[in-house]
């Protein structure tokens, strides 16, 4: 079987499984999340299932942008309700996701800063 | 010759025809992209979501029409998700590292994208059922839907209103950034992932590796902890 069967399979099975597990326990976090922090600890646990999830999960990665095209274009089914509100939405969008960045990135250099956490493994 | 009428509706009716347009959009808004050599201006998602909209606005064709063939492609955003663990298990040790700088960032930027959202939005004017399908907009779509229907929000304007952040986010984040003379990708990429979720993880992966993986987690953390804030910040604006 082509390794890129496999490889899709298993990331289909953890989703599976991060799905069902995420329902039956009603938990906040959505299966593709749940499977992701699953996958992580199976990778560090395994070099076969790093080797084997690696070329389709790099696909998807370099693609990724792709993936929100459909619910992007949903814009355009919503273009009445988005202009009857256009300037609170429009503002309220633009400001707090600006902020948001500005202040976590602020935030996080900062307290790396601070605790001399410094991150050695980046040459700048 | 058959009538291009009858091929028009045969066409319609099958997901083949939006789903290669919508592959073709990307297409041509990944090359303007690589072309412009990444200005973020070019964001290939916002360039096909246009050329793909005035497309359905001119042949009057419906979201729900359209959304049969793009569903093949928007079903690839779980096993994407997933596949979000290569590039974080790559950098697992120096994620461990800035556990404390992290969870302080994601607390900070959370709240600031919940609080802020709503304040401006009730400012201007604003009703309930805005605010709630606005609340969790920083969080990433699945979860945001879910959260948003929870709050009595409209969980497809929701879904829009998401993805409008993350285009905002990967828009202006590397300007934005550069002009605070912040150079700790760690930070940066968390930061983004946290505020504008998938849409700025890819953003981040187009810019700096380490910021690619530091984004996936500041988004896997936010989708966590935008199901708790966004109901007890509502609360305020009830």
């Amino acid at each position: 079987m082509p390794a890129i069967v496999s490889g899709i399979i298993t990331l289909l099975l953890f989703q599976l499984c991060g799905e069902v597990i995420s329902r039956m326990f009603s938990l906040p976090l959505p299966g593709p999340v749940l499977a992701m922090v699953a996958m992580v600890i199976g990778m560090a646990l395994s070099e076969r299932l790093l080797a084997l999830i690696r070329p389709v999960a790099s696909f998807l990665l370099q693609n990724l942008s792709l993936l929100f095209v459909p619910v992007g274009v949903g814009a355009v089914a919503r273009l009445s309700d988005l202009s009857a509100h256009a300037l609170a939405i429009g503002v309220s969008l633009i400001g707090s996701t600006l902020l948001a960045i500005c202040v976590g990135a602020l935030t996080f250099e900062h307290v790396a800063r601070l605790t001399g956490n410094v991150d050695e493994e980046e040459e700048a | 010759m058959t009538d291009p009428l009858l091929i028009w509706s045969y066409l319609e009716s099958g997901p083949l025809l939006w789903l290669t347009a919508t592959l073709v959009a990307y297409w041509i808004g990944d090359r303007i992209f690589r072309l412009s050599r990444g200005k973020p201006w070019f964001n290939p998602v916002l360039l096909s979501v246009i050329v793909l909209g005035t497309l359905l606005l001119a042949t009057g064709t419906p979201y729900e029409t359209y959304f049969e063939g793009a569903q093949f492609v928007h079903f690839m955003l779980g096993p994407a998700t997933v596949s979000l663990a290569l590039p974080l298990h790559a950098n697992l040790r120096r994620v461990r590292k800035a556990a404390l700088p992290m969870a302080l960032a994601l607390l900070a930027g959370s709240l600031t994208a919940v609080v802020s959202a709503l304040g401006l939005a009730w400012l201007l004017g604003a009703d309930f059922g805005l605010l709630a399908s606005l609340a969790p907009k920083s969080a990433t779509a699945p979860v945001a839907i879910g959260i948003s229907e929870k709050l009595g929000g409209d969980p497809a304007m929701t879904a829009v209103l998401v993805l409008m952040t993350g285009m905002i986010g990967a828009i202006a984040v590397t300007p934005m950034l550069n002009a605070l003379g912040l150079r700790d990708w760690r930070g940066r990429g968390f930061a983004t992932g946290v505020a504008a979720h998938g849409v700025g993880t890819a953003r981040a992966l187009q810019v700096n590796p380490t910021a690619g993986a530091f984004a996936g987690i500041g988004m896997g953390m936010n989708a966590v902890l935008t199901g708790l804030l966004a109901p007890l910040v509502l609360q305020l604006f009830r």
